[in-house]
């Protein structure tokens, strides 16, 4: 199966300044979304995991995309990630 | 005789002829501009966001707006922030930005709150108001303001900037959503980037108030349909793209729009954001231990004393780029603790203890290795990080942080070396 990942709001910085990564896992045909996001913690994130993960699932102030629509609406971390899925994580702005 | 021309409705000659072409624009018409020329509107924050806001409602009609800003006009904010003049520098940003506007709709009632919105004046001002525009810099007020939208059940139009993005929404409105159904956690202070700190454009905030301005308009003139609520949209300037994803709804278990709210008062926001109603940041608090901070006079007394040391300046490249202290070596924070900076760094130690050995300019005494950046923040963290990864020759040189940093430097020492 094949992933897409992208980054917005500052979160690209702590994944090598890229915004959209695809990655590929030959051996399964869906991922439970908790496990993507430790893959890319383990994987694509090099240091300060602490910006991006707290307590095994995205920290406060991430909100996460599944195919453009809220992980919420999708049961959120239980999410089981599919082929072709796109998955985004928005770090939220305050400035103005 | 008089010729009766005007139909049943109470807009004057005057009105009709400035707001002509949104008047006759589909969905508008009478009704709506009756709407905004009988709405009120408030605006917290007269900043990037809170400028364009003011602009385009304040030419659209509104009939009252209301601005909050505890600030003052400064150079600096000029690239963004187009509703102020350079002629306004130091005078309060409401102030200044309600001049601007008047000149630009002089029917257009204005009050200004050169006061910070806190929890104790958030709703005396707010109760005024049908609808509320945050354009603020901050977390805190983030929270604050949704908070006293929902306590007074207001519609929020909400809109972020940042360096090249932007996002906008709308909270509680139709029965959708608020700021604490989408985050009911306030991000960890570490992870929050200013716009004094992280750099922003003026385009981007021109862009994303002029969707507030467009979606309170839409709101006040109850096209319902379109309003952003239940959605978030996402603009990435650097790539052109926009994008609106769809957000969750109203959260049952919201804490203060929920069913069983717990936030049924303001609260003190500072607290619960671990961070202040500003985003200025101000004197930095002192974080390590007293061995390892030296004062910007110190510092300048040490050098000028030719003693034998080495300077560290953490700070991103693109701020080292503009500016820097002479015979300082640009390692950012982000990258000090990598095996590469060490070695760089025990390296530059090195070098710096032999070359006192045999040079006779150089006062023979300890070497000393100091840390820098631009307020003193970032550069306790360097600190730390040095007075644990240089362990092993520790006794070699003294470790000490640069308090206040390169704008104390500028304050106490030169103010000649430039302020960005």
């Amino acid at each position: 199966m094949k992933v897409k990942i992208e980054l917005s709001g500052g979160l690209e910085l702590l994944f090598d300044k890229k915004k959209v990564h695809e990655i590929e896992f030959a051996d399964k045909n869906e991922i439970p979304l908790k496990d993507l996001i430790l893959y890319m913690r383990d994987n694509l994130l090099k240091e300060r995991s602490e910006l991006f993960v707290v307590d095994d699932t995205v920290r406060p102030g991430i909100l996460v995309l599944i195919n453009d629509a809220d992980w919420e609406l999708f049961g959120g971390i239980s999410y089981n990630v599919e082929d072709k899925d796109t998955i985004i994580f928005i770090s939220t702005l305050h400035g103005g | 005789m008089e010729i009766k021309y005007i139909k049943e409705h109470t807009l004057k000659p005057n009105e009709i002829e400035r707001y002509g072409r949104q008047l006759i624009t589909p969905d508008i018409g009478v009704s709506g501009q009756m709407s905004l020329c009988n709405a009120s509107v408030l605006i917290v924050g007269a900043g990037g966001l809170g400028c364009p806001v003011a602009l385009y409602l304040s030419s659209a009609g509104v009939g009252t707006l209301g601005l909050v800003d505890y600030d003052t006009v400064e150079i600096s904010n000029l690239h963004r922030q187009i509703g102020h003049r350079e002629s306004s520098k130091g005078i309060s940003k409401a102030v200044s930005l309600a001049k601007t506007i008047s000149e630009l709709n002089s029917l257009v009632k204005i009050n200004t709150y050169e006061t910070t919105f806190t929890s104790d004046t958030a709703m005396e001002i707010i109760k005024d108001y049908d609808i509320v525009v945050d354009a603020s810099d901050n977390v805190a007020t983030r929270y604050l303001v949704n908070d006293a939208c929902v306590l007074t059940g207001k519609p929020l139009v909400s809109g972020s900037a940042l360096k090249w993005e932007g996002q906008v929404t709308v909270y509680n409105y139709n029965n959708g959503p608020c700021y604490r159904c989408i985050f009911p956690t306030p991000p960890p202070v570490e992870t929050v980037t200013k716009c004094s700190d992280g750099g922003v454009l003026g385009p981007i905030v021109g862009v994303i108030g002029s969707l507030q301005a467009l979606e309170t308009i839409k709101i006040l003139t109850n096209n319902k349909e379109g309003v952003l609520s239940g959605r978030l949209l996402i603009y990435d300037g650097m790539s052109a793209v926009f994008r609106t994803v769809r957000i969750r709804g109203r959260q049952s278990g919201c804490n203060v729009c929920g069913d069983k709210p717990t936030v049924t008062q303001l609260i003190d926001y500072t607290q619960f954001c671990r961070s202040d109603y500003s985003e200025s940041a101000g004197k930095v608090d002192d974080r390590v231990d007293k061995t390892l901070i030296i004062t910007v006079e110190q510092f300048h007394q040490s050098i000028q004393n030719n003693h034998n040391h080495l300077l560290i300046d953490v700070r991103p490249k693109i701020q080292f780029d503009i500016c820097s202290l002479p015979n300082s070596n640009n390692i950012p924070i982000e990258e000090i603790d990598k095996k590469e900076s060490i070695e760089m760094i025990e390296q530059l130690i090195k070098e710096k203890v032999e070359n006192n050995n045999g040079d006779n300019n150089i006062n023979n005494n300890e070497l000393s290795v100091y840390l820098v950046c631009r307020r003193g923040n970032k550069s306790q963290d360097a600190v730390k990080i040095l007075d644990e990864k240089l362990k092993e020759s520790r006794d070699k040189f003294k470790l000490l942080h640069i308090k206040d940093g390169l704008l104390g430097w500028n304050e106490s020492i030169d103010d000649s070396f430039p302020i960005y």
